[in-house]
């Protein structure tokens, strides 16, 4: 969605205006930015933030990742199939996401809570491969206690699964609360920052398939 | 049930901590008695406890970081009493005990002390600098602060029961790893650090988005104060450095409780990994602490002097050059852990680049003094005695940046003394200057002056006779965090030592002294014009203190020093009669959000801390169940009436104008 479906749903004539643009001069000044544009900006930082956190433990995974200690090593362990099926779902979800953020933009319960819903379903799909995999690993004695590079790689791809988790929290108390109090203009913002997030997620999981999954199991 | 907790865990054959812990509780419990007493519980509930006024909250993080400097305070001259008395002899603090006063020292220090009392200035002033009426997100500056205080509160109550780590203030592993540390105490420096690092992160976010996004009309980048400017890179900083801190400490957090092998020197693990790490996020969060000092002293020096900061757009291109050189230099802080020479020579002189903007910024506060119309009065006191102990910290640690020096005096009191050159010289200087400076402000009277300038003068000297001891003891190849020693040519210099800390016990008494006299004194104190001080930027247009919501009409800025031009351009047309259009305002309602989170947050780190699992998923509960009901409340505003904001803006103007101003009484 961009800043244009903004604008043209709120009436927010500051969306598309630049950094510092209108300072410095008499024309059309009204007062800070509103509310959606400065909530979306800070949670924007957030995610910023979220990505450098990912970035240190890629960099350890990056570290640890030929360190076996003598036990299994990605390519013993990886299913790219799997993989690709988790993948198709979370890509599949942010499609959703994207479909709700619309729908709340133009005010539609049903078409939100339908694509909430499935977006739920993905993301839930997506955490149960992933927690059938981890179940898989350690059942074939390859936990995260078993070398650096499972340490690494099950705190790497949990830390992504954990995420999508909370998401999938705050995704059923969204739905909760477009039901009981609608699309009021705090709520939207909330379902702003949800998407946000949600996106940030496909982002970094991107990351993940290429430099855990594709790059593991090639040696 | 209580995991690992039982009696055993309180340690009653120990005086020393018993003692300190009784003295902490009867005083907390003193205060909360004389508070309900009193009947002051309400409105300190209402006022201040959910209050998400960024004014209050502001307060309320310089009030814990100088109660929590009180506490280290305490830690470090147990520290120089055990150095003076140790040799050749145990002393009167036991191995294990040393270890851990030395560790909550530097924790709380950094953590709860620098980090608060910036955090709180920043609070304060930057939406009155920038002509707005509030951060981005008050609430969540809110629970930022109360989390900051769940961090503090856990590292006080290790105090009782059970134990604070005894690694030093970055727990390095091997020794941090559960095989050697296998009580409680990293664990309760782990998950301190961990919740009040969210609240970091929080201020951190809402400050960055304030600044960039929030600023009156006609405040572009180039017009912001430098106080802005350093707020925004700071900022900046906390949030691309505090994440990694996080995800480090959760990697130990790992090792330590799920068996992990991060940084073990089993199964492939990397300790190596962990000083990189830790140092990726410790050395900007230097920056982060000196920066906001840096700007304190160019809004002090530019006021006491009477002019406008000399070369305010080096300044400005010297603090964003600091920013990112921050990121570069991490591995001087280890430079004999076997880098190799190269890289050893690269960042070696990559940390005396640093040098370089750093010293851009001295010359400019000289350049500003130089000509001024200068003011010896206890904010510029505090700048000038930092430019001087700078510049001295700043000169060792380019001896230290020397690969070679280095290897001499890695991890001896050389270094020991560098680095309290410049975080007490640097940040702490700052930080009481900003508390002199922007006191009336946030109360509408002064601090006694005489007490001021009297304990500036006991920290100052205290602070060469404390430290500069401890340079020539590392040049004599005494180490760190020595618990005793049979040395005989170290022993003076530690006496000496120990009496520059009594010195500054000296100096932080008379400070106290210095609030209680003023407190008394306030009617003779009182600042009724708003500007004391005779300011240049915006926070002086308004009342001391400033009414809820800062501004009744938000100003209008033309150029640099905003509020200076204001007052010209009012002496140059003898006040031109127009009336304020006033408006309604609307302001963010109090909520206790940020308390009550705080108070789930506190119950599960301490539930992670002695594995009460139950707990652990009630406090998770609790906290989420606390965001989802302040998410589900239906008025987030409250509105103040044009009849109210006209009725105290006019008061202040009234009172403004009824007395001579600043600069008047100056001439």
């Amino acid at each position: 969605m961009s800043a244009v479906g903004f604008s043209e749903v709120h009436g927010d004539s500051h969306a598309l205006r630049g950094l510092g643009d209108g300072f410095g001069s008499d024309r059309g000044w009204s007062g800070p930015p509103p509310k959606r544009i400065v909530t979306g900006y800070g949670f924007w930082i957030f995610i910023l933030s979220d990505m450098i956190m990912f970035a240190a433990l890629f960099a350890t995974y990056a570290v640890l990742h030929d360190q076996n200690a003598g036990g299994p090593s990605g390519h013993d362990l990886f299913n790219l199939r799997n993989v690709a099926i988790e993948t198709g779902f979370l890509l599949a979800s942010s499609f959703t996401c994207g479909v709700a953020s619309i729908a709340a933009d133009a005010r539609n319960k049903i078409w939100f809570q339908m694509a909430m819903a499935v977006t739920c379903a993905f993301g839930l799909g997506f955490l149960a491969i992933e927690a059938n995999e981890f179940a898989d690993f350690v059942a074939r004695g390859a936990g995260p206690t078993r070398s650096a590079f499972l340490s690494a790689f099950f705190t790497l791809v949990g830390c992504h699964g954990l995420h999508v988790s909370a998401g999938i929290l705050w995704l059923l108390t969204m739905m909760a609360q477009v039901f009981a109090k609608g699309f009021r203009p705090d709520i939207q913002r909330r379902i702003l920052c949800f998407a946000l997030f949600w996106h940030a997620l496909d982002i970094i999981w991107i990351a993940v398939f290429t430099v855990v999954y594709l790059l593991g199991s090639a040696t | 049930m209580l995991g690992k907790l039982s009696w055993e865990v309180i340690p009653l054959d120990q005086p020393i901590p018993m003692i300190a812990s009784g003295v902490v509780a009867l005083s907390i419990l003193a205060v909360l008695g004389w508070v309900v007493i009193k009947g002051h519980l309400p409105y300190l509930w209402r006022e201040w406890i959910t209050s998400v006024d960024h004014k209050r909250i502001g307060v309320m993080y310089t009030l814990l970081a100088m109660v929590m400097l009180l506490r280290g305070f305490i830690d470090a001259i147990m520290m120089r009493l055990q150095q003076s008395l140790a040799f050749q002899g145990p002393g009167f603090l036991s191995p294990e005990h040393y270890n851990q006063v030395f560790s909550a020292h530097g924790t709380i220090m950094i953590f709860f002390v620098a980090m608060p009392f910036m955090i709180g200035l920043m609070n304060f002033v930057v939406p009155l600098q920038l002509g707005v009426r509030d951060v981005a997100f008050p609430t969540l500056n809110s629970v930022g602060f109360w989390l900051t205080c769940t961090g503090a509160l856990l590292v006080n109550i290790s105090l009782i029961i059970g134990e604070f780590a005894r690694t030093g203030w970055l727990p390095y592993p091997p020794l941090s790893e559960l095989n050697y540390s296998p009580g409680v105490g990293v664990d309760y420096y782990l998950w301190a650090l961990e919740i009040a690092g969210v609240g970091t992160l929080v201020a951190g976010i809402n400050l960055v988005t304030t600044v960039l996004k929030i600023r009156t009309k006609g405040m572009s980048y180039l017009r912001m104060p430098m106080f802005c400017w350093t707020t925004l890179a700071t900022n900046l900083l906390i949030v691309a450095a505090f994440p990694i801190l996080t995800a480090t400490l959760a990697m130990l957090l790992l090792d330590r409780y799920l068996g992990f092998h991060f940084f073990t020197n089993e199964a492939g693990g990397n300790v190596m990994m962990f000083m990189n790490l830790i140092w990726a996020w410790g050395h900007p969060e230097v920056y982060i602490l000196v920066l906001p000092a840096f700007g304190i002293f160019s809004e002090v020096i530019s006021t006491f002097s009477g002019k406008p900061l000399f070369g305010y757009r080096s300044m400005v291109a010297a603090t964003m050059a600091i920013c990112i050189l921050s990121f570069m230099v991490w591995l001087h802080h280890f430079f004999t852990m076997g880098a190799g020479a190269d890289v050893n020579a690269i960042f070696g002189i990559a940390t005396m680049i640093i040098a370089v903007p750093t010293g851009v910024k001295v010359f400019n506060w000289l350049f500003t003094l130089y000509g001024g119309r200068i003011r010896f009065q206890t904010p510029l006191l505090w700048s000038i005695g930092f430019m001087v102990t700078f510049i001295i910290g700043g000169m060792t640690g380019v001896l230290l940046a020397v690969p070679p020096a280095d290897f001499v005096l890695h991890n001896s009191l050389f270094l020991v003394a560098h680095f309290h050159n410049v975080i007490i010289g640097g940040v702490l200087f700052g930080a009481f200057a900003g508390y002199t400076y922007w006191f009336p402000k946030a109360f509408g009277f002064r601090l006694h002056e005489g007490l001021g300038q009297a304990a500036f003068w006991c920290w100052l000297i205290g602070f060469y006779i404390a430290f500069m001891p401890l340079y020539v003891l590392g040049l004599l190849g005494m180490t760190r965090r020595m618990q005793h020693y049979d040395v005989p040519e170290w022993h003076p210099w530690l006496i000496v030592a120990a009496c520059g800390a009594g010195l500054i016990l000296c100096g932080i008494v008379l400070q106290i002294v210095q609030l209680f006299v003023s407190i008394r004194r306030r009617a003779q104190l009182r600042d009724q014009t708003g500007d004391p001080w005779d300011g240049r930027t915006l926070e002086w247009a308004t009342a001391s203190p400033p009414p809820a919501f800062n501004f009744a009409v938000l100003p209008d800025v033309t150029g640099k020093d905003a509020y200076w031009r204001i007052k010209n351009r009012a002496a140059e047309q003898s006040h031109s009669g127009k009336k304020p259009e006033y408006q309604a305002i609307e302001m963010p309602r109090n909520s206790p959000t940020g308390f009550i989170c705080a108070f789930f947050a506190t119950f599960m780190g301490f539930a992670l801390i002695w594995h009460i699992w139950w707990l652990v998923a009630a406090g998770a509960i609790g906290a989420y169940a606390t965001f989802v009901v302040f998410a589900w409340r239906d008025e987030d505003e409250e509105l103040i009436s044009v009849d109210e904001v006209a009725r105290i803006d006019r008061r202040n103007q009234a009172q403004r104008r009824a007395m001579p101003s600043g600069r008047a009484a100056d001439r």
